[in-house]
């Protein structure tokens, strides 16, 4: 237990040693190493790096630097990523090999390993982290520790004004302003529908009932979506702050993490976070000597899309299939065993903090009319900075995909964008332009979603795109109500047709008309949502559908059914390089003969295409 | 009250209302198939979806409640074209052998076929597959049938405590089933057929057995003896359309004559001698207080979950035979011997409310000298449709009367038939041999009813005996626990595994959804059961003259030890699931 | 497995309560690699929730299994960024070499196939793992590479 006065203590001296990590000017002798941790970095043996810089720095008898692990930086595609404070050297894709040269010659020589030195789209040589294109234009509130402080130690996260909000709430505030501030603060759900947060949260309180709960949905489900493991990872304390204060807001005083159990490192930081929170007396009884008691148990989830929907997670939570309840009655009114239940995802309470910090007006003033704050994303797919990035709201895709993603691998064209995972859509060309908030992607047919964002270049097919989508939807449905359990199947074995060449017209107006009523009739929000990725491909993309439907044509190599791959005679200069390339030697031809493929061999895999110095090959 | 407006008719109804009652009570009929009143309320299927005016997305009318001033539109073109594609969906996932299957012409989804003319199915694919599970006795499972409504699980699971099956799997895999996906004989399934009743198509039915028993009944070598239990006569009528409850024992006998059974006996008298078999154990029991509280054991169902879930409370049990299992055993005995019959050659039939008895009757302690007590059980529902099939019209036939001699029986066997029935019936007997004289007061109010657990403490010759009647296994359950935890001081207990009673079990017709949620069913059969009660001459099992002479020829008297061979048995734990290691 | 110490501790550190039973499971997945019939039955019989429901439960949740897994648990990531990437080919290469489906194990109980939704590694997409080691950026080639070294063994 620690008093409110040894915490004062704490931030002041930790603030002080650590103020390195975020002035470049800092008056120290010392030296961060700083070892991203994150799960992609992780996966890039960054333990074994961290590992290999203090076992150099031992044997070298160097006393003033400290290597730390921290959160994600977001730039996954970079990893494993190490950055030297207070002068903010970033250096990329580093092996444990390259630990001793960094060391000798950063740390000693006090120069720059520049070879390991990160190079932007552009080519240019960047050695500070805000240099970077990839940062210029993102704001970073949710992610604001994340990278900067070791997410294993408490004193860190306090040492920048951490559970500082909690003591503002119990000291100064009602739980009436606390709503009244989240409300004015515009901040909405992040984890898909944006609903307003304050109003979830006053909701909530005005339900009656003694015993009411605090969920914090961590089950991030949707493919290629890794924002809240982010946050989890990288400031697990953020999120148990938000929830003691929404806890305190509604008049809770117990609270579940429901989180995947596929995100071993996250459960693990936010065990270690809990048990420190406990210990400091910052959960349990009677914290910062109010009379207010709060505390948090970990959830698993055990691999389910649905129970990211919030009345399946608290099925799952009971101990029971992850089958959606239908609404109303609403969480806010019954929820856990029936009683009033707040429900927000991670990157909502990771706002929260600072909202109350800085005030409703701060957070409202940035983003657009309607949707306010920041949105983190799972930027992937073919872009070239894949990792995560958190701008305001109002940001276009255009400035996400070219500005901040550094634009298209390998001079391909952007085709589409998908945002909101498998209940949003895709968004094409024409709305690249479109500034990214609520309302705006619900326009042109998508969703925000939980923030995945994945990006195609012309390679891809939409039907494929589209399959693949209800593929996961049917694997992922729960099975509870017939529309989603049979209408997705119907659906999916209707664009399987498709793509094998055995579709016809008619398989179109199925597809809308199966689209239409499982929207409509489905029991919960995911499979009223199910059908988007169809439904926004048929929109953009009908041409291609009708392409496949009735020319049982593909002009992408993904519908290998209905692929034929051929040498414009034209172009072909006779270099024989796709011959060599080919795995299945189905292409005849020998000496400067014009080159042929056999169609009975080909297989279909493209390597020709992409070996012929003249662009003779196609589809 | 609330005010709101259905389908533009202004109506007021109370609050908590469901739209789909509000509904109902505007005249209005709104479609659905997963919902089963007060026992699954859920809003699986969707058919009973309608718009809400300033509503995004459709209501669930069977769960969500009304509220002031809502306007709700039950069949707009949207709500009628999301149905059409509804049940397209679930159709095209059911097998569509309708001619060969049981349920034809009381099947919820034909119903809703037919209504809404759907003529081929629009959206075909993939349909899931599934072996047909007929190993038990009682149960044939056939999911190729199953729509998912999850009924039979809200059945077993929720009113019974059993949870047998359950949902496995996920999205279009999901289906009805079993641990381990195994049959329900190695499962903890009590065979109460609760499940069939709640299944609104073919996809549960009894294992049905009756071309045996056409076989033996044109088997010239073969005497075939069939008798009926209380509860058949009061539901089998409506299978011919005859309103619910009517007693038709006159014509069922007429029926079954004409079906060619030798001889028509009646289990009513059979439940006299289980009267005059308990009473005197439970006198005895009481005198000594041994093993109190006694419970009855004349419904298979229960015995078998006492069995499985609380062997340690066996020795509470009551060790009489079921009814038709006495009056099995007599007929092969006391009967063929009175009337110069080869047992061997006889053939018992019991026509049975119930889908247990089909696994009572092979339990091994029912036999005596090899011979079966009882040979086959058919349902109230086979019945019928042996009588559809032997051209009978039913409607139109005469009333007979059971045969002689075990044919005559008093309003205390008839009672056996509902939650309670045993009960008063026993107490009938045994205030008359604990005081020693013939009362008068014979109608114990006290457990009669409807309600799942009913108590009441009777004075008998100046002692109070404390007495309970528990119907559903989720109320044997309770008072188990009450049992086990001390706190109970009943010195007799009445269990009935169905809800209701044997008037409710697993053999009786099957009532759709609209009509449960619409008639208590319950209490139409139980009401016809008290007439005949009340109706009958004789209505103490002691007093009925078949039995005092049967003890005087035959038996000597209660627990002698001719009565105890054949009358009792005994049971034996049972593991709840039988699973391959 | 009668008297396994690991179901007996695990009914010590739990409480009885229903909504133990997925915290349950997944300790026993951790420490099976699979859901073991017996372990059903205990936690039926703990918990008082019937073995059917128990089977819905596990059934219904992706994580657990039924059978254990290879030796060598091979998942191909389908998440949308790997998915772009190529991955599909991965898990197509994968069936095709070891002659079984996803979800599945080889007859000699070397080697398990699974797809998993996103592992979080999209910077290194496509991906896939070997008992839970990350091999990033993956091609056909570098699958092929792996699964020779590890049919040596």
């Amino acid at each position: 237990m620690k008093s409110l006065k040894e915490l004062h203590k704490i931030r002041e001296e930790k603030r002080k040693e650590l103020d390195l990590r975020v002035n470049t000017k800092a008056d120290t002798r010392e030296k961060h190493i700083l070892v991203c941790h994150g799960t992609g970095c992780t996966s890039s043996k960054s333990p074994e790096i961290l590992k290999r810089f203090r076992e150099i720095l031992e044997e070298k008898g160097i006393d003033n630097v400290r290597v730390i692990q921290t959160g994600c930086f977001g730039l996954c595609a970079k990893g494993p990523i190490v950055i030297i404070r207070p002068e903010d050297t970033f250096y990329a894709m580093v092996t444990p090999e390259d630990c001793e040269e960094i060391i000798d010659t950063h740390i000693v020589k006090g120069g720059k390993v520049e070879r390991l030195l990160c190079r932007d789209i552009d080519g240019k040589m960047v050695d500070r982290l805000d240099d970077l294109n990839f940062y210029k234009k993102q704001k970073r509130i949710a992610l604001k520790n994340c990278g900067v402080i070791n997410p294993e130690n408490i004193d860190e996260y306090i040492a920048f004004d951490g559970y500082l909000a909690l003591e503002k709430v119990l000291s100064d505030m009602t739980p009436e302003e606390v709503i009244e501030t989240i409300k004015n603060s515009g901040l909405r759900g992040r984890g898909g529908a944006g609903f307003p947060t304050g109003k979830k949260w006053e909701l909530t309180r005005a339900s009656e009932g003694k015993q009411k709960y605090v969920v914090c949905n961590a089950d991030e489900g949707d493919p290629g979506a890794f924002m809240d493991r982010s946050i989890l990872e990288g400031d697990p304390h953020s999120v148990l702050e938000a929830m003691a204060i929404a806890a305190y807001a509604i008049g809770a005083d117990k609270g579940y993490i429901y989180v995947r159990a596929e995100y071993p490192i996250a459960v693990q930081r936010l065990q270690i976070a809990i048990d420190q929170a406990r210990d400091y007396g910052i959960l349990g009884k009677n914290i910062f000597g109010k009379n207010f008691n709060f505390d948090i148990e970990i959830r698993l989830g055990a691999g389910a899309f649905v129970c990211g929907e919030e009345t399946a997670l608290l099925e799952s939570i009971e101990g029971r299939r992850g089958q959606p309840r239908v609404k109303p009655p609403y969480p806010a009114v019954a929820g856990l065993w029936g009683k009033p239940t707040l429900i927000n995802n991670v990157e909502t309470y990771a706002n929260i903090a600072q909202i109350i910090l800085k005030g409703a007006d701060w957070y409202s003033s940035i983003g657009t009319a309607n949707s306010k704050g920041t949105k983190v994303f799972a930027l992937g797919g073919n872009v070239n900075n894949i990792g995560l990035v958190e701008v305001p709201m109002g940001t276009t895709l255009r400035e996400i995909v070219y500005d901040i993603g550094g634009g298209i691998p390998n001079g391909r064209d952007f085709k589409a964008a998908q945002t909101g995972g498998p209940s949003g859509g895709c968004i094409p060309k024409e709305h690249l332009d479109t500034p990214i908030d609520y309302e705006s992607l619900k326009a042109i047919g998508s969703m925000m979603g939980s923030g995945g964002l994945i990006v195609m270049d012309d390679t891809k097919c939409m039907v494929c795109l589209a399959k693949f989508y209800l593929e996961f939807t049917v694997s992922e449905s729960c099975g509870k109500c017939t529309p989603c359990r049979i209408g997705t199947k119907r659906m999916l074995e209707i664009l399987e047709r498709l793509c094998n060449g055995e579709g016809e017209e008619f398989d179109i107006y199925r597809l809308e008309k199966l689209a239409a009523n499982i929207q409509k009739a489905s029991l919960c929000g995911l499979g009223q949502s199910a059908p988007n990725p169809v439904v926004s491909t048929l929109k953009y993309f009908r041409e291609e559908f009708r392409q496949h439907a009735i020319q049982k044509e593909c002009k992408t190599l993904e519908c290998k059914a209905m692929a034929k791959i051929t040498i414009d005679p034209e172009k072909c200069k006779g270099c024989g390089l796709c011959q060599k390339h080919c795995p299945v030697n189905a292409i005849d031809g020998a000496g400067r003969d014009k080159r042929i493929i056999n169609q009975e061999k080909c297989i279909k895999c493209g390597t020709c295409i992409a070996s012929c110095p003249f662009h003779a090959i196609g589809n | 009250m609330i005010n709101l407006t259905i389908d533009n008719q202004k109506i007021k109804v109370p609050e908590g209302t469901t739209i789909l009652e509000a509904a109902k009570q505007a005249g209005i009929d709104i479609p659905t198939l997963c919902f089963l009143k007060e026992i699954n309320e859920v809003g699986d299927c969707r058919m009973c979806i309608v718009e809400v005016e300033g509503r995004r997305g459709f209501a669930t009318s069977c769960i969500q409640t009304v509220e002031e001033g809502m306007v709700v539109h039950t069949h707009t073109q949207n709500v009628l074209e999301a149905r059409h594609v509804i049940l397209d969906l679930i159709i095209s996932n059911h097998a569509k052998d309708c001619l060969t299957c049981t349920r034809s012409g009381n099947c919820e989804l034909q119903m809703l076929a037919t209504k809404f003319n759907v003529l081929n199915v629009e959206f075909p694919g993939e349909m899931t597959k599934h072996k047909v599970d007929d190993l038990s006795p009682s149960i044939v499972r056939d999911f190729n049938k199953c729509i998912l409504c999850r009924r039979c699980v809200a059945a077993c699971k929720n009113v019974q405590h059993i949870g047998a099956i359950d949902v496995i799997n996920r999205g279009f895999e999901s289906c009805i089933s079993t641990v381990g996906d195994c049959s329900l004989n190695n499962v903890n399934c009590t065979f109460c057929g609760q499940c069939i009743e709640a299944c609104p198509t073919g996809a549960l039915h009894e294992k049905e057995s009756i071309n045996d028993v056409w076989a033996k009944l044109k088997d010239p070598d073969t005497y075939v003896v069939v008798q009926t239990a209380p509860a058949v006569r009061v539901a089998l009528g409506e299978e011919f359309q005859m309103p619910i409850g009517t007693n038709v024992a006159g014509k069922m006998v007429t029926a079954l004559k004409r079906l060619g059974f030798d001889k028509v006996f009646d289990t009513n008298t059979g439940a006299d001698f289980t009267i005059m078999e308990e009473a005197n154990e439970f006198v005895k029991r009481f005198k000594k207080n041994d093993n109190l509280p006694m419970m009855t054991s004349c419904c298979p169902a229960w015995v078998k979950y006492i069995e499985s879930y609380e062997p340690d409370l066996l020795p509470h049990l009551s060790s009489c035979k079921s009814p038709h299992q006495m009056f099995g055993a007599l007929i092969k005995s006391y009967y063929a011997n009175k009337m110069g019959i080869n047992p061997e050659k006889i053939y018992t039939v019991s026509v049975m409310p119930c889908i247990a008895k089909k696994f009572e009757r092979q339990r091994p302690e029912m036999q005596n000298d090899g011979l079966w007590d009882v040979d086959n059980v058919i349902t109230t529902r086979e019945l019928s449709r042996m009588i559809k099939q032997a051209n009978i019209e039913f409607t139109k036939l005469e009333d007979s009367e059971f045969d002689a001699p075990m044919g005559e029986a008093t309003g205390a066997g008839a009672i056996f038939g509902t939650t309670g029935g045993v009960m008063e019936a026993a107490l009938r007997t045994a205030q008359d041999t604990l005081t020693g004289k013939s009362l008068d007061k014979i109608e114990f109010e006290q457990v009669r009813g409807g309600k799942g657990i009913k108590k009441a403490t009777i004075e008998i010759a100046g002692k109070p005996i404390k007495v309970v009647a528990a119907s559903g296994l989720s109320n044997a359950r309770k008072i188990l626990d009450e049992i086990k935890s001390g706190k109970a001081d009943y010195q007799f207990v009445e269990i009935m595994a169905c809800p209701g009673g044997c008037i409710m079990g697993g053999g009786q017709p099957i009532k759709s959804s609209k009509i449960r949620s619409e008639v208590d069913v319950r209490k139409l059969r139980a009401d016809s059961i008290y007439s005949i009660d009340e109706k009958s001459t004789i209505r103490k099992s002691h007093e009925n003259p078949v039995l005092k002479k049967i003890y005087e020829e035959y038996l000597e008297e209660p627990g002698s030890y001719r009565a105890e061979k054949l009358l009792h048995t005994n049971y034996r734990k049972r593991e709840k699931y039988n699973l391959d290691r | 497995m009668q008297e396994d110490k690991f179901l007996k501790k695990l009914c010590d550190i739990y409480k009885p309560e229903k909504d133990n039973l997925i915290q349950m499971l997944n300790e026993v997945q951790e420490h099976y690699g699979y859901i073991p019939q017996e372990a059903q039955k205990v936690l039926s019989e703990f918990l008082s929730i019937p073995m059917a429901e128990i089977y819905g439960v596990v059934t219904f949740y992706s994580r657990f299994t039924l059978k254990p897994k290879g030796k060598y648990s091979i998942s191909v990531c389908l998440g949308t960024a790997c998915f772009v990437k190529g991955s599909q080919k991965i898990m197509d290469r994968l069936t095709e070499r070891l002659c079984i489906q996803p979800g599945e194990t080889t007859k000699d109980g070397k080697f398990s196939i699974d797809q998993t939704r996103c592992v979080g590694a999209c910077g290194l997409a496509p991906v896939f793992t070997v008992n839970g080691e990350v091999y990033g950026k993956a091609t056909v080639k570098k699958l092929d590479e792996v699964l020779d070294k590890l049919m040596e063994e």
